[in-house]
């Protein structure tokens, strides 16, 4: 049963809500400037719990279930990191408050900034950008300013592998970047050859996933770094796939210049069904001066009784700021929690439970679908969701048919240069029972794709809707709903 | 804790995998750099994180003990205790974004609610699920009209007195394009309400006129001039409101505004230090295919049944790549899901009366600091909403810093920002204020003014 909009659920008269009478002696409002009327919906409160509490049965998420959605990270949100964010303390401070008035809050960003140091092994690291996008937008930003700092103006390609996400492409476009593609060799590695070619004084970057979004460590990631600097360019490491490398190897440590975080991924802070991500930027010491603004320092260190004392400061080159404000603050408080709730020992133990998680489900999952890169894997690994023998059968209907068994379908048709991708990262959160019942369900699949295919042709079967005409969604072009009155004029 | 295996699952995984050991699986990494040791304070447990994280919150000042009259782009409104219950929900905030519509309808149909209250609130024909905050919609504000017009139309306008967190924002995401100029917010251009200085620069080369209504001084001015002296040039105009004060305002939809962008914090999200917040975006028909971000419509499922998914998706990154105008990917998701709620709670009498109780109070507090002796209004000409400004006689730094003395934050310095207005205080009054608390502020500046 679809679940009525809010505007069918209103009724006039009702309120959700009530707000004391004023208390002040009354102005009238600006004539010429006062609406008609507002067409919001009218709900008691009941209604409006059961509604949203109704729709949010509709969701799967990481509380239901596994959730393999490779390149996406969908590890377990601890419960903890929500108490915390909401600590009144936090929750209640306003942006523009003093810097004296906030010690707590900047004491917070800048642990956060040293760990995220620490951890990834760069010189320097902005909490400000809003998600991996934007941290993208502002690490090339960076690698933009640097070169023109320089008075290199040539410099105007970035390379792009063709193997990166879509927003690796979409950002270096957005800074006015030539984007350039970089192939894969065969065993899933930057093709060397390929670029020592584009190697040259029109070289601004290179945008590097490591681990690829194939879920390859690339073997000669050294040789790849040497190339792009011997070429005078930067590199870009893209911390999507961070999870893989904590307390393993430190990207700073492999010569990268550049990267970003997604604590929405890497250090748990929940997806929202969309956002909010967060993004923070690491830098190398050459590049520390163009961070965008605002970066927390200790202005006072401690003395005596006195605590340190922490402010803004703005880096001297700086690109200038991504966002008002200082980031998304209640996910700094999350992946603060979460990095100290693991330490050093802890940050390892997830990356090799999230690699041995990996491994262990592609070891099962390769005896039905073709792994067109057979070797370890990192988080993550991408199978074909197609047979020759039944080449009705796509990509697509493994991943409805999935949720017929109460899972969510991994990532599909993305990396690119696999046909029919099934991209699966599993996480170290999840249990070998919980992975088990997983690979039974895709063995199961690959069976019933030969036994009886319009099972998974007509799949999903038991989910709250079924298969949706997105081609209707696109032509009709229906993105906002009417209050009934106004419906039924129309 | 948060990782289950147990040796005996370790081991039975190795051996399934044929490695010796979980550290064989890392060969691939440089062994010279394998395996850092890093610096990091060890683990705390639940229950001492959760004390170490309330010492920091309790060295925070905050608008519970303090009383805020802060405003400058966030704004401390009540929000009712069933908004953060619903927002708690595991299936709301532990889902992905939602590209499997068969087992996302929650999320999506509490987007299209989104979208759709607030195209009501807006007058435009179709808002999107949001941006990152007011800043970034207004740079995406600015990307939108560069891609309508293909970089034909080399000049953007924007107020001075727009945010100057938004203004400077614009800038940082234009630099890839050094032949666009953002201009019209120089101190010549000045900042009077009647915009003739602005307007007069709009030409044949003007692309957009980005104003913000309420103004960021709080003043609510007849941009309908401006609208058409950029329509008569072929420009858009970009409005970036306040979604509380269309609770009692004419929407921008009715006065022409193509695009209208904004901060959606006050919709019911916590101020949490800035973030995070909402970046509302939405535009008129005629924009629709140029619109940035995801958009979520109605459509049927093979069941015949009502039902939602992502679409449009062509225009987005992980299609278009290099030839998409915006790289947005996460957006706020959580955040319109709690605009959403906040917005059916409130609804068509609770909106519109949190409107006009901060309406109201701001007056009543604008009255009361104008009548202590030496503190003059600015811009006295001009109606504003819940936040205006106040000429003090002594330096305002020194001022806010006695109030903290008081419990009060006292509201914003705008030297910082203009240097036309050194010795101006911003003051932002909210539904939250009472009238007593008004007027122990009052006291309480003259008590600083006077000692």
């Amino acid at each position: 049963m679809p679940e009525p909009t809010v505007f069918e659920l209103s009724s006039p008269g009702r309120q959700g809500v009530k707000f004391p009478d004023s208390d002040v002696p009354k102005t009238s409002l600006p004539k010429g400037f006062v609406r008609k009327e507002l067409p919001l919906p009218e709900m008691s409160e009941i209604d409006v719990v059961r509604h949203f509490t109704h729709l949010s049965s509709m969701n799967y998420s990481i509380d239901t279930g596994l959730y393999p959605l490779g390149s996406c990270t969908m590890k377990y949100n601890p419960k903890i990191n929500e108490v915390t964010a909401r600590l009144p303390g936090f929750a209640f401070s306003h942006p523009r408050q003093p810097e004296d008035t906030i010690q707590g809050n900047l004491y917070l960003m800048y642990a956060l900034q040293e760990y995220l140091k620490e951890i990834s092994g760069f010189a320097g690291v902005t909490l400000a950008p809003s998600a991996g996008a934007q941290g993208e937008f502002t690490g090339t930003l960076i690698i933009r300013k640097y070169h023109e700092d320089r008075g290199d103006s040539k410099r105007t390609r970035m390379l792009i592998p063709d193997s990166a996400h879509g927003t690796n492409p979409a950002t270096s476009a957005m800074t006015g970047f030539e984007v350039v593609p970089l192939p894969s060799d065969e065993r899933g590695n930057v093709d060397l050859e390929a670029l020592k070619l584009l190697a040259d004084d029109r070289l601004a970057g290179l945008m590097l996933t490591n681990p690829n979004t194939l879920g390859l460590f690339d073997e000669h990631v050294l040789e790849v770094v040497r190339i792009v600097h011997e070429a005078g360019g930067l590199v870009y490491g893209d911390g999507a796939n961070l999870n893989a490398l904590l307390g393993i190897v430190r990207p700073g440590d492999l010569g990268f210049d550049v990267m970003h975080f997604n604590l929405h991924k890497t250090f748990s802070t929940p997806h929202g069904g969309g956002g909010p991500g967060s993004g923070p930027v690491a830098v190398s010491q050459k590049l520390l001066d163009f961070l965008p603004d605002p970066l927390v320092v200790e202005v006072q260190p401690a003395e005596g009784d006195d605590p340190a004392l922490y402010g803004f400061v703005r880096p001297a080159k700086t690109i200038g700021r991504v966002k008002a404000f200082h980031g998304q603050f209640g996910m700094h408080i999350r992946a603060y929690t979460y990095i100290r709730m693991h330490g050093a020992p802890g940050l390892r133990d997830i990356a090799e439970k999230a690699v041995l998680n990996a491994n262990y489900m592609m070891q099962k999952i390769k005896q039905a679908y073709h792994l067109p890169y057979d070797r370890v894997c990192m988080h993550e690994f991408v199978v074909e969701g197609f047979w020759k023998d039944v080449p009705d059968i796509h990509a697509l209907d493994i991943a409805k048919r999935l949720m017929d068994y109460k899972f969510h379908p991994p990532t599909n048709y993305f990396p690119l240069n696999v046909h029919e991708a099934l991209m699966i990262e599993p996480t170290e959160t999840e249990s070998i029972e919980s992975m088990d019942a997983y690979i039974d369900a895709m063995l199961k699949i690959a069976k019933e794709a030969r036994e009886e295919p319009q099972l998974l042709h007509d799949a999903p079967h038991n989910t709250p809707v079924g298969r949706c005409d997105e081609l209707k969604a696109a032509k009709n072009l229906m993105f906002c709903c009417y209050p009934l009155n106004e419906l039924q004029k129309k | 804790m948060f990782t289950p295996h147990t040796e005996k699952d370790v081991e039975a995984m190795l051996k399934s995998i044929g490695a010796k050991s979980v550290e064989e699986l890392f060969k691939v990494v440089p062994a010279k750099h394998r395996f850092p040791e890093l610096d990091l304070p060890p683990a705390a447990s639940e229950m001492e994180i959760m004390g170490e994280l309330q010492e920091l919150a309790d060295a925070n000042g905050t608008t519970q003990n303090m009383l805020c009259f802060l405003g400058a782009g966030a704004y401390d409104h009540y929000t009712p205790a069933a908004v953060d219950m619903l927002l708690r929900r595991g299936e709301f905030y532990t889902a992905y974004t939602p590209y499997q519509p068969e087992i996302s309808q929650g999320t999506l149909q509490t987007i299209f609610e989104y979208q759709s209250m607030l195209s009501h609130l807006t007058g435009m024909d179709i808002m999107n699920a949001s941006h990152y905050d007011g800043a970034t919609s207004c740079a995406e504000a600015v990307i939108l009209a560069n891609e309508q017009f293909r970089g034909k139309r080399k000049q953007f306008l924007v107020s001075r007195a727009v945010n100057p967190q938004y203004r400077e924002v614009m800038r940082t995401y234009m630099q890839g394009f050094p032949e666009i100029k953002i201009v019209g917010d120089e101190p010549e251009t000045g900042i009077e309400a009647d915009m003739q200085k602005l307007i007069a620069k709009i030409d044949s080369n003007t692309a957009l006129v980005l104003v913000q209504y309420p103004d960021f001084f709080g003043r609510i001015i007849d941009y309908t001039p401006l609208v058409e002296a950029a329509h008569a040039q072929g420009a858009l105009v970009a409005v970036a409101v306040n979604p509380t004060a269309l609770g009692i305002l004419t929407p921008p939809g009715e006065i022409g505004a193509d695009i209208v962008v904004g901060e959606g914090q006050p919709l019911g999200l916590p101020l949490s230090y800035g973030g995070p917040y909402l970046g509302m975006f939405g535009v008129k028909e005629p924009l629709l295919r140029k619109i940035s971000g995801r958009l979520v419509g109605e459509t049927t499922d093979v069941r015949g049944q009502r039902a939602f998914v992502l679409t449009l998706t062509a225009r987005e990154q992980h299609i278009r790549r290099e030839k998409a105008s915006s790289n947005i990917c996460s957006n706020q998701g959580l955040m319109t899901t709690c605009a959403a709620i906040y917005l059916s709670l409130l609804g068509k009498t609770g909106f519109a009366k949190v409107a006009d109780l901060c309406y109201q109070k701001a007056h009543y507090a604008q009255k009361e600091l104008i009548s202590i002796k030496g503190f003059k209004p600015m811009f006295a000409e001009t109606p504003f909403f819940h936040e205006f400004v106040v000429k003090c006689p002594g330096d305002v730094e020194d001022l806010l810093e006695h109030l903290e003395d008081y419990e009060i934050l006292g509201g914003y310095d705008l030297g910082q920002d203009y240097p036309e207005l050194k010795g101006c205080l911003m003051v932002a009054v909210t539904e939250k204020m009472s009238k007593d608390s008004i007027d122990y502020f009052k006291a309480s500046i003259e008590e600083v003014s006077h000692a």
